[in-house]
């Protein structure tokens, strides 16, 4: 069948993109020696001026994950992981926090630039302030490797009583906040790689909203890995009071690499009576090249609670990046009448294996989830929807609604549906719809028809494929996520 | 001087479980500037196959034959060099894009073909004043641009978005396959009256029908009786009426 060969090829022509954000920033780094062991930990610890209390908790943790071992459930392989051959610290050199754009070592303005971090933007991270009447401010905690270097629109969020801030930073200044939720929702013993991220986290963000504040902003952190075999370990907290509310952007690009780099994550989100928590995510990590070399490793634990009533949790991702992503970002519906829901994006191309999901763990009465998953395969790469629904006995009047959906394009893919469900109360309502599609011959030539490009048509029919979960993300980042689609599937122009 | 459109021994195949299906078996037909030529004969006949060999489908592989338009080797471009060319297909059956919101689709169809023929692009606002004027006229519902492309739409509404389409991207030859099958009496007159205006010295239509009453509004210049993969008969717009009286089978017989 020509057309279809031919179709195939074209496809997967466009898919060996080279990734278009791999370069590299050369900024003198301080960095641990390899491996880990107490003595790493202790440094980590000290490097932050961690409390005492906060050593011990990261050592208990070490001893719980040397307990453990990897998990090997899901839907993906790669070589055994070296432990020992990874740097766990590293930060730029030691420079009081950035005052103006002069201040900020040029270097990582240009690596902002790059990575298409706007100008006024770029501004904001040294705190110069947005004219009145301009768009919606966007406050940006960016990560650099492992330290926050940079954090804005502090004074804003302080006057509304919203504390954004490094994490490290939240263990010495709100030692009470990060000691009586740290550790509630993902505990460390939850899982291997929350075990090891406790132990060796690094930064990350902590953002508490008071009681009846809507967060005047929406707060957004970009990630990236930078140095050379260095885990990335964040560790992000958010705790809403009641009535309270904010909305969170993460988004990360990480620089080309052979090595593989692990990223191991551990988000933790608390919302109590009437409190609402959004967490969008737009991620594309070094996803590695056509034939699997490099990548980054992506095994995270992200997690909620909805603790009061009525409140709400609500988790979007756009997974394009990554070798091997391990994700299921899970809500724990306590409150009665609480909202969990998830909205999700993942791609995969060439080589890459993603096995991600959520959980809905129902306990409290009349609590209710959406999970909508959309997961487009191409290439030689492999995708996996794994998602749990729980509804525990005393959930009842408890609702969930489930629509996994999988796109294929060219025959060398794979796309996987494993839903768990599990009832313990006859009152639960609990609906799961699955579909499996591939672009076909009819739409592509259509669109061509029409005048379009192959690549703009592919772009259009995989952006309508996922137009339910795109809606969901703030308006500025949904721009970036269908670029993000564009790219992943289609190869860059030029 | 060269035809506008200019088909001449045009054979075709496609791939059916396996084994080469010949669809098309010689077809040679010319079509002049501004004229409108209609091809009716019995189902399976190959009509629709032209239809879609003219515009690139590459299931269907050209065996011999050749085909031009305004002098360049239609069957060496690709679909979407010939929709910039000028060359529009409404198709039989309009397909469905989950998702895809129809206004959306249309300006970015509509912006592909002004770049590749060196106008100016539209912008959101210049665009969507232009389709609602265009959907208007042709008595759609203004939530039609909202919608996504077909998805829920009826025979009559999918039939109409391809008129739409049509209008917005100004070709110079249209290809209407059986646009007027599946309409009430009114959408015919609106659908026909939506071809007539685009109605220019310098555009044609190939437009393929089992029915005169698409024929009464739009009034063509020539009828080609299609049958068994190649134009059997051409004539006058009488010949549509004839048949339209008598059917196929004496035309058939008589080239038997």
């Amino acid at each position: 069948m020509p057309a279809v060969t031919q179709t195939r090829e074209a496809v997967e022509k466009l898919g060996q993109s080279s990734y278009k954000w791999g370069f590299e920033t050369d900024i003198e780094m301080d960095m641990a020696p390899k491996g880990l062991n107490e003595d790493i930990i202790r440094l980590i610890s000290s490097r932050k001026e961690e409390p005492e209390w906060m050593l011990e908790w990261r050592l208990a943790a070490y001893k719980t994950w040397q307990a453990m071992t990897e998990p090997k459930w899901a839907k993906v392989t790669y070589p055994p992981i070296d432990y020992q051959d990874a740097h766990y610290y590293a930060a730029p050199r030691k420079k009081p926090g950035p005052k103006s754009l002069d201040e900020v070592d040029p270097e990582l303005l240009r690596t902002y630039e790059k990575l298409g971090i706007p100008l006024h933007e770029q501004a904001m991270l040294a705190g110069v302030e947005v004219p009145e009447g301009e768009r919606m401010p966007v406050a940006v905690d960016a990560v650099f490797d492992s330290v926050s270097v940079a954090t804005t629109f502090r004074k804003t969020l302080e006057e509304a009583g919203v504390i954004f801030c490094p994490i490290s930073e939240a263990v010495r200044e709100h030692p009470d906040l990060v000691r009586r939720y740290l550790g509630t929702v993902v505990p460390a013993g939850d899982n291997f790689y929350s075990a090891l991220n406790s132990a060796v986290f690094t930064d990350g963000s902590f953002v508490y909203v008071p009681k009846g504040v809507r967060c005047p902003m929406e707060l957004s952190t970009y990630f990236r890995i930078n140095a050379k075999n260095t885990g990335q370990f964040e560790r992000t907290l958010i705790v809403v009071e009641e009535g309270a509310s904010v909305s969170y952007l993460e988004g990360c690009t990480a620089p080309m690499r052979d090595e593989n780099q692990l990223h191991a994550a551990v988000v933790e989100l608390v919302a109590m009576d009437d409190a609402s928590i959004k967490y969008s995510t737009v991620q594309n990590w070094y996803p590695g090249d056509e034939n699997g070399r490099g990548g980054i490793y992506n095994f995270v634990t992200k997690r909620g609670i909805c603790r009061g009533a009525r409140s709400k949790i609500s988790w979007t991702q756009v997974e394009t990046g990554s070798a091997v992503t391990w994700k299921y970002p899970s809500c724990i519906l306590q409150g009665e009448g609480s909202v969990g829901e998830f909205y999700s994006v993942a791609v995969t191309n060439n080589r890459q294996q993603a096995d991600t999901g959520t959980k809905m763990i129902h306990l409290g009465r009349n609590t209710r989830s959406t999970i909508i998953a959309k997961t487009i395969s191409a290439g030689h790469s492999d995708s996996t929807y794994r998602g749990l629904v729980r509804v525990q006995p005393k959930a009842s009047g408890a609702r969930n609604f489930t629509q996994c959906d999988s796109l294929l394009i060219g025959d060398q893919c794979g796309a996987h549906t494993v839903p768990y469900i599990e009832s313990r109360n006859m009152n639960a309502r609990i609906e799961h719809e699955a579909t499996t599609s591939k672009i076909s011959e009819d739409q592509l030539f259509y669109c061509r028809q029409r005048g379009l490009s192959e690549e703009d048509a592919v772009g259009l029919i995989v952006n309508g494929f996922c137009r339910d979960v795109l809606k969901e993300l703030p308006m500025e980042f949904a721009v970036e996520a269908q670029k993000l689609l564009q790219i992943s599937l289609e190869g860059s122009v030029g | 001087m060269s035809q506008f459109l200019e088909i001449s021994g045009l054979c075709a195949q496609i791939d059916a479980d396996g084994q080469d299906k010949q669809i098309l078996r010689g077809v040679d037909l010319s079509i002049p500037p501004g004229e409108v030529h209609v091809i009716m004969g019995p189902n399976g006949s190959g009509k629709s196959t032209l239809s879609y060999v003219l515009a690139g489908r590459e299931e269907y592989v050209v065996t011999a034959g050749s085909a031009t338009f305004h002098g360049q080797d239609l069957l060496a471009m690709e679909p979407e060099e010939r929709a910039a060319a000028g060359l529009f297909l409404a198709f039989q059956s309009p397909i469905e894009l989950p998702g895809v919101n129809n206004a959306n689709f249309l300006r970015t169809a509509v912006n592909a073909v002004r770049r590749a023929r060196g106008q100016e692009e539209l912008d959101a606002v210049a665009f969507l004043k232009m389709a609602r004027e265009a959907a208007k006229a042709l008595s759609m519902a203004p939530d039609m641009l909202k919608r996504n492309v077909n998805v829920g739409f009826s025979g009559g509404e999918k039939k109409r978005n391809e008129v739409l389409q049509m209008t917005l991207l100004q070709p110079t030859f249209a290809i209407l396959d059986e646009t007027d099958s599946g309409l009430d009496v009114d959408a015919l007159r609106i659908v026909a009256e939506g071809v007539n205006r685009l109605r220019a010295p310098t555009f044609s239509a190939l437009v393929i029908t089992h029915h005169q009453k698409l024929l009464d509004y739009l009034v063509p210049d020539r009828i080609h009786v299609m049958a068994r993969g190649r134009i059997i008969l051409s004539g006058g717009p009488e010949l549509a009426r004839q048949i339209d009286q008598e059917g196929y089978t004496k035309f058939l017989a008589e080239v038997a």
